[in-house]
């Protein structure tokens, strides 16, 4: 029978999955399942089962080469003829570590093993055929084609193809947080022509799709009904597994993929392994270690031949073996190095790793609890994804940034727009109460006829200022234009005072006064309509707003829906601004008059509330309207349309409605969707005018995307109408880039009925292909848009996050290079660049935007040579101190900025001119690539990862973004706006930028020193201790005899001496967090590995021999030619050891809490109580010279204090000096801000300014900045820079000028330096 | 404060879907904050000054006390060759003194030999048992199981001391105390015998054999006490305690007795010594040896002068630093 099925389907293709309705099999047994293939819906993400866990997890923990040693060396102990002590005691280590880690493991599976289960008993409702009905069943009784149902709220068990909606509309909304974080609904929809009743039983067609793969955009497939039709479907029609269904009472469909082949699952993968480069230090230095071992090992084997020789014969003590065979000198030497290894085993320090990952385990800890990098309007704190690489965070060298969502907020504001060539600056948007007292005064200057005029900037008193600092929406000040750069202050946008008052209801678009005008003016008649759309040009402004409305993919959800949460003060506030346009003129002022009479309270609470809205990119409206959007420029723009009373109500698959400002709704019939790609950069929706009947395309997209596509043929007035506006656009649109703006380019084009019926037809061809669709329909589209008429652009401001100029002025004092790779043109990401202080305005910045290969070469090699000429001669550069990567910040000449195009950049690559692009980068401050593609993005990380050796850090928030963050050493995702890609691949998750710097300077130092001392300590603590052990074979013969119990020994590494160096890699503070933050130059310290390079290892590994020596020749002297026995000999080495490497580390802790004392007296009381018990009960233990009472004995005996007391003394005494001397002569900055930190916090941040002015006194006003009150300062610094700017004379403004037309002009070749 | 209510707030909101409205904001401790109060020493000259002179003016006390007592122990070595060697011995104070033999170059701490283990010991109500296999090759003699087992207890010393001392031409005997020369814990609770039988130990060890290298066996070792017999005997414990240097000495017997006790009085002694032990095997040397006590045990004048150094070296760093701190010392700093 199964033969049968099989070749009843035999053409199960390899990339394509078919699947039939299970109904008509139900009941029969599993072999006769048309489905059976297929994973069924229970899911097993544990490791192992109770049976197979005890050889699995062994297997997989002898995967580890350090257990592998150990493992060795347990069995070396049972080889009789090594002559071990006790095998069975031998084990106890590896045992232990094994164990411990066993228990984890096995704890973390149970834990999967519990969700597992949780999530496979959950119920859902399976058709039955039986019942006619769907039944109650769990999620692992679903299996692939089954019909499943799922209600509102309920969360979806498998990848299920949706054939039935309760949505009259057959959509179905489903919230993917789940999945990718994204909490926007999105809408699904029914296969087509399954609209109506929808009854499994007749459910006969087969279903045709692709292979399971983790690729949650794509899914094709098609329906194959049984009367020879195919019905395509797409992601669209897919619902997948671990969503949520919003919004709709019901939805069901046929299970497609179930269980482990769900796109849910295949994209869930455990977290990251990455080694840290301290890791790969400490394993070099493992090595180091077995050479050692070997050695003295080595030197055991010979000395004990050499021992041998030497008697004349057989001594009454060389035991023979257990036949009274004596064996040759020589084969017992060979014996007698194994014998060695085991005894002096310990050097290699095993339990270094167990050690390690208990110290990240604590960091990670403290990194998590860390309240400064919790996010409260999230309730997020930080994610530590990748487990073990926390102490790199300390040696960062270069960070990579994306701009949008990274530094900016993301948070997208309409801010400006230009309609049919006229530009609106939108001044109430920005400054409510200037622009009431001056209104109309200054708007209204720009004619028509008139090129642009912008306002000259109406430098404000410092009066002004003092007065808008006290109000509470500077808060946001910081935006994109707040620190706009000396560039564009020239110009004629009055930036200042703009962004002062810039609302923090990024929401709340007030409408532009002259706009609105228009607007109003055109209080046409609907049937009017009909006349003036062609012609007239103010019907353009309704076509500009209404394709701002329904041009998306925005969801309107409604008030009754569980997600909406409306706050009063918003209602309140929206009310206004929805009503009438009569109302709206006459509220206007008074609204905004007291609006911005912020001070009160309930303003800030209003603001508050609504930010933790916008943060999910939901819009409430008081009438219950709830935009949630893609992307948050489609809801700015939506949000914007409804400001001018083009109000989205509703939008369904087939149908969008719009309100107008005349309060008539419309309902656009939508023909079809157009939707983005990065390729196109434009998305269209094809509407039919519900007055006009006409099929009308809107389009938005980049100005490079629209302006290329713009109609050029027509009559010639009205041709050069259209050019006049276009290039008056265009000029917008550079100013709005100027300005940090994100430009947009609305467009629209009518089709002929005809036209449309044709392209409909290609179109759906292309849509119910499997093969190769995506193009398709990418050409279908583009063959769509083109003649477009242009309507107007719209600029969105994203702004900077908080303490971005900061952060980023932190990070390189801390000698980070910050270098910023972005997608966006030139104009945004510079002047970005400028607010975020990226650039200084005394920078000379450098640009290189070319696309000739020589060109580009010369270039380099001319800007190489201006940047070493302003170097110090002395300066010399050469590869080899490219490698040694000294920062060149302490440089006293003027600083570089380098900005260079991706088209450039991949010049760049193609010729090989990476080395000197580096080179020339390396003498930037800092760097700026823009338009890069996620691809150089990486590209560019791994060629300065590579290339310099240096330690990279990644850090975004987009999809863009995974390449670059996964090429970095250590990669970072802000959870922002975009989704979840970026901290699905990231190593740790921050919300904002500024987390940054507390992460780096304050966890990532910590982490490093602590870590890096404690793996220092580590190696010294065991080579100390072997030591003692190896000086003693010199006096029993080199017979491998150890004078201290072997449980003692075993102890004295598994209790005795492992927790103190545990916590202090978890919690030692060797500067506080303040004084970190404060002077960020202290990263420097563990950029250059200080804590841990090669000659550290080396002296720590010198001073252990001479501890051992100590500890070992004095007790020796003293009891030198007396009857003391082996243990009683030992006893005091023993002890003497404990207080040496306890006290060592004493020296190192450099903060003592109660929690250290409380390890290091237990440490020693534990050693004490143990051996005191152990002593009084191992009567017959290690005969014959057993160490019953002997501790005891000792205890009772005052040389025993007296030795314990001078050994310790002269062991610990040159590295005390040391330390003394170190800290008395405060070489070293770290000393310096350690002895700040014993200051009170005054006289501490007093000192850090002094401190400060000394080190490096041009940089003070930057530096004046101190974490606690960064933001008036900042705020204060925007302000000095930019009096200061508007007094420098314009002598720059003319190669702005010419940048800029390069820019426009592009292609051409401009290097522009720009000097104070 | 406005702005945690608010959080409340929002996350009622965040959590309500999945049931309580519990935060994800880390507490506010001063453990997770990691601001736990703290010590931290900033270790410089100004500080230590004190430290070094405190602790070196006190290890040359120390050193000074060790050094006078260990003085005051007197200590005679004699090299043991067959014989009778005659000893002039000075006048002692203080007693009792103590009679040790010393062996050279003998390594009883050589691994194997070390370990192989006697069988018969607390537990060793049972000498007909069969003995642990560590024991081996000193395990049976023709199947006989070696009472006690092992090579420890097969080597042990077995030259006889006896002192005379020489008034006016005659040998009185000096007589020796072997009582308590073994700890006391080997004697009370490591070591037993078997239980007697009909009130003999031989009887008791009825079924072993004597060791290989011995003349008599182990019921037999001391015949003018029969309390001294088994492995109680307190030389066989002496030298069940294995030495922890290759030159060591073993307690042989303490001189306790009647005008002895205090001390042996100036005069000539001889030393007979009955030469069992074969020390030409290793290259070795006895050699006997008289010594008296202090509360420090036995002479060392290491310890002293090790503490004298140190003190001083001490002494002289707080004055090094002194240097430093003067010409070092930053203005600002504030202890």
């Amino acid at each position: 029978m199964k033969r049968q099925v099989k070749k009843k389907w035999p053409e199960q293709e390899d990339k394509v999955r078919r699947l039939i309705s299970n109904l008509p099999y139900e009941d029969l047994r599993r072999k006769y399942q048309p489905n059976r293939q297929y994973a069924n819906n229970s899911i097993k993400t544990t490791k192992y089962t109770v049976w197979s866990f005890i050889p699995m997890n062994l297997f997989e923990q002898f995967h580890r080469f350090a257990n592998v040693y150990f493992v060795v060396i347990a069995m070396l102990n049972f080889v009789p003829i090594v002559n071990a002590f006790e095998p069975g005691v031998a084990l106890i280590p590896i045992c232990v570590i094994l164990i411990l880690t066993a228990i984890k493991d096995a704890w973390e599976d149970f834990r999967r093993y519990q969700a597992d289960k949780q999530l496979n008993n959950m119920p859902c409702s399976i058709y039955s055929r039986k019942e006619k009905d769907f039944v109650s069943k769990c999620w692992k009784d679903v299996r692939v084609g089954d019909f499943v149902k799922v209600v509102c709220n309920e969360v979806i068990p498998a990848d299920i193809l949706l054939l039935h909606s309760s949505d009259p509309n057959g959509v179905c909304h489903i919230e993917t947080a789940n999945l990718d974080g994204e909490t926007n609904l999105k809408q699904r929809q029914i296969v087509r022509g399954f609209d109506g009743s929808f009854q499994p039983e007749y459910f006969s067609s087969i279903i045709y799709c692709e292979k399971p793969s983790n690729n949650l955009n794509r899914f094709k497939g098609y329906l194959d009904k049984p009367d020879k039709k195919k019905i395509g479907f797409g992601k669209e029609n897919l619902l997948l597994r671990g969503c949520t269904v919003r919004n709709t009472d019901e939805a069901a469909g046929i299970v497609v993929y179930a269980g482990h082949e769900t796109k849910a699952m295949l994209n869930n993968k455990g977290p990251r392994y990455k080694r840290s480069k301290l890791e790969r230090k400490v394993n070099t230095d493992v090595l180091f270690c077995v050479a050692l071992l070997f050695i003295m090992c080595l030197i055991g084997a010979l000395g004990y031949f050499i021992w041998l020789e030497t008697f004349p014969d057989i001594p009454p003590f060389v035991p023979p073996d257990s036949n009274n065979n004596y064996i040759s000198p020589a084969l017992s030497g060979f014996y007698m190095f194994f014998t060695m290894v085991i005894l002096l085993q310990v050097l290699i320090p095993i339990s270094l790793y167990v050690s390690i990952e208990l110290i990240k385990v604590g960091q990670i800890f403290f990194i998590t609890n860390d309240i400064d990098l919790y996010d409260e309007e999230t309730d997020s704190r930080i994610q530590c994804r990748a487990l073990n690489i926390t102490e790199d965070l300390g040696q960062i060298k270069y960070i990579f940034s994306d701009k949008t969502g990274t530094l900016t907020e993301n948070k997208m504001v309409f801010r400006r727009c230009s309609v049919m060539g006229i530009e609106y600056c939108h001044r109430e948007n920005g400054d409510c109460l200037l622009t009431a007292l001056r209104l109309g005064a200054q708007c209204e200057t720009i004619s028509d006829d008139e090129d642009i005029v912008f306002q000259k900037p109406k430098v404000p008193s410092r009066l002004q200022y003092r007065q808008k600092k006290g109000i509470s929406s500077l808060r946001r000040s910081q935006s994109a234009r707040t620190h706009m750069g000396a560039r564009y202050q020239s110009e004629v946008f009055t930036i200042t005072n703009e962004v002062a008052f810039s609302s923090p209801l990024e929401t709340d678009v007030a409408p532009d006064r002259r706009l609105l005008r228009v607007t109003c003016d055109e209080k046409t008649q609907i049937q009017e309509w009909c006349r003036v759309s062609h012609c007239n040009g103010s019907a353009s402004f309704m076509d500009f707003f209404l394709a701002l409305a329904i041009c998306n993919t925005v969801v309107v959800s409604t008030a009754m829906l569980p997600r909406q949460r409306v706050s009063d003060q918003h209602n309140l506030f929206c009310q206004v601004t929805n009503d009438t346009f009569s109302h709206y003129d006459n509220n206007v002022v008074t609204l905004f008059l007291r609006d911005s009479g912020s001070n009160n309270p309930s303003r800030r609470n209003s603001s508050a509330s609504h930010h933790s809205e916008e943060e999910r990119g939901t819009v409430s409206d008081p009438n219950g309207l709830c935009y949630e959007a893609e992307s948050p420029d489609e809801a700015a723009l939506v949000y914007a349309a409804k400001a001018y009373g083009f109000t989205l109500l509703a939008r369904a698959p087939d149908r969008v409605t719009v309100r107008l400002p005349q309060g008539a709704v419309l309902s656009f019939e939508v023909l079809d969707t157009l939707a983005f790609d990065s390729t196109r950069k434009r998305m269209s929706v094809v509407v039919r005018h519900p007055i006009t009947r006409e099929v009308v395309i809107y389009t938005k997209g980049a100005d490079s995307a629209i302006m290329e596509l713009l109609d050029c043929h027509g009559r010639s007035a009205e041709e050069n109408k259209r050019k006049k506006i276009a290039s008056k656009t265009q000029r917008h649109l550079d100013l709005y880039a100027s300005a940090g703006l994100r430009t947009l380019c609305i467009a629209k084009k009518v089709l002929s009925e005809q036209a449309y019926d044709d392209w409909a037809s290609i179109r759906q061809e292309a849509e119910s292909t499997i093969d190769n669709r995506e193009e398709l329909l990418m050409e279908t589209a583009v063959h769509l848009e083109t003649n477009l008429t242009l309507l107007g652009a719209t600029g969105i401001e994203d702004r900077l996050q908080d303490d971005v100029p900061a952060t980023i002025a932190a990070l390189r004092e801390a000698g980070i290079q910050v270098w910023v790779l972005t997608g966006d043109k030139n104009e945004t990401a510079v002047n970005i660049a400028y607010s975020c202080r990226l650039f200084n305005q005394g920078d000379m910045v450098f640009t290189l935007n070319t696309d000739s290969r020589e060109q580009c070469e010369s270039i380099l090699d001319c800007t190489l040579g201006e940047v070493r000429r302003y170097t110090a001669p002395s300066q010399s550069w050469s590869f080899q101190s490219i490698v040694g990567a000294v920062m060149p910040t302490e440089s006293t000449g003027p600083t570089f900025g380098l900005v260079i195009e991706g088209r450039t950049l991949s010049m760049v690559f193609e010729a090989h001119l990476q080395m000197k692009l580096l080179e020339l980068a390396r003498h930037c401050r800092s760097v700026l690539c823009c338009r890069v593609t996620p691809l150089q993005k990486s590209a560019v990380v791994k060629l300065v990862r590579n290339k310099l050796k240096v330690m990279t850090l990644s850090i975004g928030d987009g999809a863009n973004d995974v390449n670059m963050i996964q090429t970095a050493d250590i990669g970072i995702g802000i959870s922002g706006q975009e989704g979840m890609q970026a901290v699905m691949a990231s190593d740790f998750a921050i919300t904002h930028f500024k987390h940054l710097k507390k992460l780096l300077l304050v966890h990532g130092h910590w982490c490093y020193s602590r870590l890096a001392k404690m793996v220092i300590y580590f190696f010294y603590k065991n080579v100390m201790y072997v030591n003692l052990l190896f000086w003693y074979q010199f006096y029993c013969g080199f017979s491998g005899t150890a004078m201290i119990d072997y449980w003692l020994m075993i102890f004295f590494n598994l209790f005795f001496t492992s927790t103190p160096p545990i916590m202090f890699g978890i919690m030692d503070r060797d500067i506080s967090a303040e004084t970190l933050l404060g002077l960020p130059e202290l990263y420097k310290t563990g950029q250059n590995s200080e804590f841990y390079k090669r000659a550290t290892f080396w002296i720590v590994m010198l001073d252990a021999f001479y501890q051992s020596l100590v500890c070992f020749f004095i007790p020796y002297w003293t009891y030198q030619g007396s009857d003391i026995d082996i243990f009683t000999f030992g006893t005091p080495m023993n002890t003497v050891s404990l207080f040496t490497i306890l006290l060592h580390l004493a020296i190192e802790i450099k903060s003592w809490t109660a929690i250290h004392w409380g390890f290091m007296v237990g440490s020693v009381l534990l050693y004490f109580i143990v051996a005191l018990i152990f002593s009084a009960i191992c009567i017959n233990c290690n005969p014959p010279s057993n160490p019953y009472w002997i501790m005891e004995n000792q205890m009772a005996d005052p040389v025993f204090y007296l030795v314990c007391i001078i050994t310790t003394v002269v062991a610990l005494l040159p590295r005390y000096i040391i330390r003394v001397l170190q800290g008395t002569l405060a070489l070293s900055p770290l000393v310096q801000a350690r002895k700040l930190d014993r200051l009170s916090t005054e006289a501490r941040d007093q000192q850090i300014k002094n401190w400060k002015s000394q080190r490096s006194p041009s940089e003070v006003p930057t530096n004046l900045v101190s974490p606690v009150d960064s933001f008036s300062n900042s705020f204060e610094q925007s302000f000095y820079n930019s009096s200061l700017e508007r007094e420098m004379p314009d002598m720059q403004w003319d190669s702005n000028e010419e940048t800029q037309n390069t820019f426009s002009k592009g292609h051409r070749r401009s290097i522009s330096t720009m000097t104070v | 404060h406005p702005r945690d209510v608010r959080t409340c707030e929002t996350n009622k909101h965040r959590t309500g879907s999945s049931g309580e409205g519990t935060t994800n904001r880390p507490d506010n401790t001063a453990f997770d904050q990691q601001r736990l109060p703290a010590w931290q020493p900033v270790l410089s000259a100004g500080i230590v000054i004190p430290g070094f002179l405190l602790v070196g003016l006190a290890f040359i006390g120390i050193g000074v006390a060790l050094f006078v007592t260990s003085r005051s122990i007197q200590v005679l070595e004699v090299s043991a060759p067959k014989g009778f060697p005659p000893l002039a011995v000075p006048p002692t104070r203080g007693g009792p003194v103590f009679l040790y033999y010393g062996l050279s170059n003998y390594f009883q701490n050589v691994r194997g030999y070390g370990c192989l283990a006697m069988t018969t010991s607390s537990g060793g109500t049972c000498p007909r048992c069969s003995p642990s296999s560590s024991c081996a090759p000193y395990q049976y003699d023709q199947n006989t199981t070696i009472a006690p087992c092992g090579s420890v207890a097969n080597s042990m010393f077995n030259d006889t001391f006896t002192l005379y001392q020489l008034v006016n031409a005659t040998r009185k005997t000096v007589p020796l105390d072997g009582k308590g020369i073994a700890w006391w814990t080997d004697y009370n609770i490591k070591f037993r015998n078997p239980p007697e039988v009909d009130g003999s130990l031989a009887a008791a060890f009825n079924g072993t054999v004597k060791p290989v290298n011995w003349p008599k066996p182990v019921y037999d070792l001391d015949p003018t006490n029969p309390a001294n017999n088994g492995f109680l005997n307190q030389d066989f414990l002496v030298w069940m305690r294995t030495a922890a240097l290759p030159d060591f000495w073993k307690l042989y017997r303490r001189i306790t007795e009647g005008e002895y006790a205090s001390g042996l009085p100036a005069g000539n002694y001889t030393l007979e010594i009955q030469y069992n032990y074969p020390v030409a095997n290793f290259a070795g040397r006895k050699s006997v040896i008289f010594s008296n006590t202090s509360w420090m045990g036995g002479k060392n004048q290491f310890l002293g002068i090790a503490y004298l150094v140190t003190g001083s070296l001490c002494v002289v760093m707080s004055a090094v630093m002194l240097i430093v701190y003067a010409k070092f010392n930053s203005p600002d700093e504030d202890f």
